[in-house]
């Protein structure tokens, strides 16, 4: 096989602590090409200091220590800054969880959709304002003048994610990190939008990270699993076997959602699922 | 239709917060024991003089009738006569409160421009070299007294180094041949036209604007990089980051209009706390503000100076905050 398109191996995250070193993510190792990956774990269990990690942003405190953490052949452990703020937006874009917070709310839709090619590219004003409207539209909008011109708060939450989107993935990355990008929405909306990135993802021909805590939603989306537990992946799997998996860990996070046959009852949690 | 409405609303709850002002100095004549009238003829005096000055300031009669009385005054900017200085209150305060308000401006002008640099700077890089020696300097103005700061700068740059002129806001040799036309020295020098009169004046204005300037600085530099720092850690500047911006251009594009608002109020309470309280440095740089004179009039009973004084200040306040509200409404985050 080529060389992937992320290859981390051995990745350990530690924020300085009173008795020494908290290592939070604990020689984690996986590759993504141009595919689905799930990383699906309860919170705390590191998935998104992980995403971070691939994206250079975790606060300074933490002490990243890898292998091998590399992306396109290139070594990201010793990149310089400039070199990752060249990557960052352009190569790898990340999705937050929600857009409420993670839009400017006092800047219009439309130029934080141009920031990312006013960051990358050298497109006149006008040439990034098309491209901001077609992209608009490519996500799903009607009116993508009207989306361009409003401010945050005047979308609803899918909206604002697929704004979000659309400021992303306007470079066309070869990976995007989607960290919870659904969880802040109602589960026809989750859907859609989940929808839309696997749609996008397989377009473009690039590798999608999922990070998310309920597995089988994602399942449905994902070509992989890895289930992370306290800092280390403990499972992994591809998505049509979960329906067989045999670890207890990814047996309970599949359990613990409501379904037709969990009416009416109390739903195990994990802690219920990992008694022996 | 709509801005209509809503300046009628700014001039009502203007006019309302006046109104309590006034109301508020009025109890304060009528609940301290000073009794004006006492003031006025000495305590030796006859009852039947006594019992005049009581009629000359209205004592005598019902307090719904003096407070009006008092509101018609109070609206024509007449407060009376000082006791102490024997002048026209109105004419004190015309001639002391341009001196504060010259000096605090200069001040907060300089204190708000260096303060938020430093605020915003040493939040770009918490922890490190910058940010330390800022985090220095604003400690040292919080801590050190203002009128100490006062007198070493005074030891230094005046008697040691013979730098800067000596007290008050002019020397005696324009004091007089400059006319007094806005009252504020910096513009009356330049307007006079007279070789070395502006120069003058800001050599005298240097040291204390400098001593208020640093006390200002300490708190909007120590809330500015606080404020920055709080909006650093939110996801849409992690999105910002994401996107491959370098630090500057998260900060000065995408926090500093979310916080602008926030910003000016801080910048807009330390001058109402300059224009209120440069006392200490009024009295070390013999500066003749409005501090100093209410302070004076405060220790000499000197009712109608106290009541005048505290009206202008107290309605520069409710001015500056109305004018503060309506910029914050102005900013990004105010509209959008």
């Amino acid at each position: 096989m080529a060389e992937p398109l992320l290859r981390i191996e051995d990745l350990t995250i530690s924020f300085p602590s009173r008795q020494g070193q908290g290592a939070v993510v604990r020689s984690v190792s996986f590759e993504v090409g141009a595919e689905i990956v799930a990383v699906v774990g309860e919170s705390g269990s590191g998935k998104s200091l992980t995403g971070r990690a691939i994206m250079g942003l975790l606060p300074p405190r933490a002490e990243t220590t890898a292998k091998t953490l590399s992306f396109e052949g290139r070594d990201l452990t010793r990149l310089a800054a400039a070199h990752w703020r060249a990557l960052r937006g352009s190569a790898i874009a990340l999705i937050l969880q929600d857009p409420k917070y993670s839009l400017n709310p006092s800047m219009r839709v439309g130029r934080q959709v141009e920031e990312t090619l006013l960051l990358h590219t050298s497109l006149s004003a006008r040439e990034r304002r098309e491209k901001a409207l077609a992209m608009l539209s490519r996500v799903g909008f009607d009116d993508p003048q009207r989306v361009h011109a409003s401010y945050p708060r005047e979308l609803s939450g899918g909206m604002g994610q697929r704004a979000m989107i659309a400021a992303m993935l306007i470079n066309k990355p070869s990976l995007l990190i989607a960290d919870e990008a659904t969880s802040a929405l109602d589960h026809d909306l989750q859907v859609q939008i989940l929808e839309l990135l696997g749609g996008l993802t397989r377009e473009l021909g690039m590798g999608l990270l999922l990070i998310s805590h309920d597995l089988q939603q994602v399942a449905r989306f994902a070509d992989r699993v890895l289930v992370m537990r306290q800092g280390t992946i403990v499972d992994r799997l591809a998505a049509s076997e979960l329906a067989d998996a045999t670890h207890p860990y990814t047996l309970a996070l599949w359990n613990a959602r409501p379904s037709g046959v969990t009416y009416g009852t109390r739903l195990p949690t994990v802690a219920d699922e990992m008694e022996p | 239709m709509h801005f209509v409405w809503v300046a009628l609303r700014w001039l009502i709850s203007l006019a309302l917060t006046l109104l309590g002002l006034v109301v508020v100095t009025f109890a304060m004549t009528r609940l301290s024991p000073v009794d004006p009238a006492t003031q006025m003829v000495g305590s030796h005096a006859s009852a039947s003089s006594y019992q005049a000055a009581r009629e000359a300031l209205g004592l005598d009669q019902p307090l719904p009738i003096q407070f009006l009385h008092y509101l018609r005054m109070a609206a024509s900017g007449d407060f009376g006569q000082s006791i102490s200085t024997g002048q026209p209150v109105a004419s004190d305060i015309a001639r002391t409160f341009p001196a504060t308000l010259e000096l605090a401006t200069v001040a907060i002008i300089m204190g708000a421009a260096l303060g938020l640099c430093l605020g915003i700077f040493a939040a770009m890089r918490p922890g490190g070299v910058f940010d330390a020696v800022a985090r220095l300097i604003s400690l040292v103005g919080y801590s050190v007294p203002i009128f100490w700061l006062g007198l070493l700068m005074l030891l230094l740059f005046y008697a040691r180094l013979h730098w800067a002129p000596g007290p008050g806001r002019l020397d005696v040799l324009f004091q007089y041949t400059v006319p007094a036309r806005t009252g504020f020295v910096l513009l009356d020098t330049w307007l006079s036209g007279k070789p070395g009169a502006f120069r003058d004046a800001l050599a005298h204005l240097a040291l204390p604007a400098t001593v208020l300037m640093f006390y200002a600085l300490a708190g909007i530099a120590r809330l500015t990089r606080a404020l920055v720092l709080t909006e650093l850690g939110q996801e849409y500047a992690l999105t910002a980051y994401a996107k491959g911006a370098a630090v500057h251009r998260v900060v000065f594009v995408h926090v500093l209009p979310n916080i602008a608002g926030q910003l000016i109020t801080i910048c807009a309470l330390a001058y109402a706390s300059l224009l209120e309280g440069a006392v200490l440095t009024e009295t070390v740089f013999a500066w003749p503000g409005i501090g100093r004179y209410l302070t004076t009039a405060m220790f000499a009973g000197d009712m109608p100076a106290i009541l005048g004084g505290t009206i202008v200040i107290g309605a520069s306040f409710v001015l500056l905050n109305t004018l503060t509200d309506l910029a914050v409404g102005r900013t990004a985050r105010g509209r959008a």
